[in-house]
């Protein structure tokens, strides 16, 4: 199944969402009118939308600290997703969760996670539902290079690979956990995807700047996967923009090593692309620009407009009744 | 006496027992360059170099685990784990080794180890990221747990700790880092077990534990303008836990109330409650009242997470229930 023309201006739409759905973030946590951990998806977006894009709706995803695009890229709603970083009562979760924890249970994405790594077994456990129903599903598994150092991976990964589960390991690769730099965290260099081998999967190195490259990477391991043939990793080179979080001074990396990455930003390639091959004219990607602008601004006064959660809920949603 | 911030205390704790014994050393996600997540190990890094302040990958177990066998050969190190949260992917670490060892091995071995974490909510950061567990490592034998809440607490804890020959859990309220109090610049030790009258007074006595303590002073001196004398016990630590001090108070007073952040089903303040009730029973006027968090996750929503923890408001609701 190649994509098609429709499929492509999908991706394209999606990824100007989460980048503007970032910047209002980073705007409003800025007025200080959102409260609460945040941590911007900017630059990466190739990742999530391409990854995305290469599996079904009833498909599962579990996501990260990082999880805006994750979420977009399974198509949650930016209306809903803002309502929970604000922490209002009509958020995906109730105002409970916020950004660390947005989850879209609707699209099967079973959430943004707030422990790092803790959602590599819980996708590898989805993906073991999948073969115990014979469902013919496959999950896709976000975390970042950060992530690829603790034992949740290893054990994971090496479950995942015993039972041979229908789970795509997919590693964002941004270069740093934080403030430390890949580079200086993994023992083994210079890709985190030759990991694979110790766990009995293929390892892929794809660029994460590029949309395509990440679709056709899934969509194989995804194929492999849904054949019952098991798990792959794939590592995708990406990048984020702003700080790791709002106070972050970024004096781990240099404002050169940005500006390169900033020069292969994948919306803006992929625009060109589109445009090149006559799929889309120019105006026609200025329409779809704007579009995205104004439903994240059109998200933002929804967030704020909506009511706050009544405090006699603080105790619901604790049990199953 | 000059003031400093709860940040550069701890700093300065750290910084003096590294110039004074070369085996203690600092470990932990963020801690070099970057200072740690709450800037609590700023300027070290430029002081010590990487060896002594050192950055680790995300490995939470290892980075207990490898604190418990650096200390089990001759080394003092100081764990820091980023969110109090995330101890529950060292705990094996913690629970199972750090904490067992010495008894395990009858008496041989010694772990100087001290694992510093924060805790607590206040900043809408959710269900991961806001949690007090103390009453989590109080219940296993073998670990000390020590709760700062003010910046002279929180150096002279953090030196007695480094110099102490036990694994000690020391947790640091999020809110209190950037919090200021008088510091002396001579070199003090607080000693553990023994908790601190932060205010006296003969009518109720409040038992506090971290920022809960800065709130209970703010509602005794409300409560005092309406003729209440309120009395506020920070324990400093929950294990050693002063009793001798408390008792002392309930005493003069007959009402207590335990109040902290955590959640309340088997948080501190049963364990507290049920020591006084043991030792001090003849002397209550009243049953032992808990104020303390809701027996729910953190909520992310601001409106949900101020419900969800005590507030000055509720101990002074509490201390006049109880009067
Ligand atoms: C278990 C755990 N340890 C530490 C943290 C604090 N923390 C949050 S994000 C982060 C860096 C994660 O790096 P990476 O996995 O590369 O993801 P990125 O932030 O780069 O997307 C850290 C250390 C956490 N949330 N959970
Ligand atoms: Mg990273």
């Amino acid at each position: 199944m190649a994509l098609s023309k429709k499929d492509m201006v999908e991706m394209y739409r999606r990824m100007l969402l989460v980048r503007y759905f970032e910047e209002k973030v980073d705007e409003l946590y800025g007025l200080g009118k959102i409260k609460g951990g945040t941590h911007l998806y900017a630059g990466e977006e190739a990742v999530a939308i391409g990854a995305c894009a290469a599996i079904k709706p009833d498909d599962y995803i579990t996501s990260t600290h990082r999880g805006h695009g994750h979420c977009v890229g399974k198509g949650g709603d930016p209306k809903l997703m803002m309502a929970e970083l604000w922490g209002k009562k009509t958020g995906y979760c109730k105002g409970k969760g916020g950004s660390l924890h947005i989850a879209d249970l609707g699209s099967n994405n079973l959430g943004a996670n707030g422990i790092v790594g803790g959602g590599i077994p819980i996708a590898t456990g989805a993906g073991l539902s999948i073969q115990m129903r014979k469902s013919k599903q496959v999950v896709l598994c976000f975390f970042g290079d950060g992530a690829s150092n603790t034992g949740s991976f290893h054990e994971s990964l090496n479950m995942g690979g015993v039972w041979k589960l229908p789970v795509v390991y997919i590693c964002e690769n941004n270069l740093y956990g934080m403030s430390v730099p890949a580079a200086k965290a993994c023992a083994a260099q210079p890709d985190i995807a030759i990991r694979a081998a110790s766990y009995g999967m293929p390892g892929q190195v794809a660029d994460g700047m590029d949309v395509l490259a990440v679709y056709e990477a899934v969509k194989k391991a995804a194929d492999r996967a849904r054949k019952g043939s098991g798990p792959t990793l794939i590592e995708c080179k990406t990048y984020r923009y702003k700080g790791h979080s709002k106070s972050d001074p970024r004096a781990y990396r240099t404002r050169e090593e940005e500006a390169e990455w900033q020069a292969r930003d994948a919306i803006a390639s992929f625009r060109k692309r589109l445009v090149g091959k006559g799929v889309l004219t120019e105006k026609e990607a200025e329409r779809i620009d704007n579009e995205a602008y104004e439903y994240i601004e059109a998200s933002a006064r929804f967030a704020e407009e909506s009511p706050y959660p009544d405090v006699s809920e603080l105790l619901e949603d604790v049990y199953v009744d | 006496m000059r003031e400093i911030t709860f940040q550069q205390a701890l700093i300065e704790a750290m910084r003096e027992e590294m110039l004074r014994d070369e085996r203690v050393f600092l470990m932990g996600e963020d801690v070099g360059l970057y200072g740690g997540a709450y800037g609590a190990s700023k300027g070290l890094f430029d002081e010590f170099g990487p060896e002594r302040i050192r950055d680790t990958a995300i490995s939470e177990a290892a980075i207990v685990g490898a604190g418990v066998g650096a200390a089990l050969t001759g080394m003092r190190p100081i764990a820091e784990i980023m969110y109090i949260d995330f101890t529950g992917i060292a705990m094996d670490q913690i629970a199972n080794q750090a904490a067992k060892v010495r008894y395990m091995f009858g008496g041989k071995a010694r772990v100087p180890l001290v694992i510093r974490t924060s805790c607590g909510s206040g900043r809408s950061f959710a269900a991961q990221h806001s949690q007090c567990l103390e009453a989590w490592f109080m219940h296993v034998p073998g670990l000390y747990v020590v709760m700062p809440s003010n910046p002279y607490d929180a150096k002279g804890l953090l030196k007695t700790c480094i110099r102490d020959d036990n694994p000690v859990m020391f947790i640091e309220h999020k809110m209190s880092y950037k919090m200021k109090g008088q510091v002396p610049e001579e070199e003090y030790l607080i000693p553990l077990g023994q908790a601190d009258v932060k205010r006296a007074g003969g009518d109720v006595t409040v038992i506090a534990i971290s920022t809960m303590v800065q709130r209970a002073l703010k509602a005794a001196e409300e409560l005092a303008a309406e003729g209440i004398e309120v009395e506020v016990i920070d324990p400093r630590s929950l294990v050693p836990l002063d009793m001798e001090s408390i008792c002392n108070s309930v005493k003069k007073t007959g009402r207590v109330i335990v109040v902290h952040e955590s959640v309340e089903r088997s948080g501190p303040g049963a364990e507290i409650a049920t020591r006084i009730m043991e030792e001090a029973f003849d002397y209550l006027d009243a049953p032992v009242k808990r104020l303390s968090g809701k027996n729910c996750p953190m909520p992310c929503s601001p409106v949900l997470e101020e419900a969800a923890v005590p507030q000055i408001s509720d101990i002074i609701g509490a201390v006049k229930e109880i009067i």
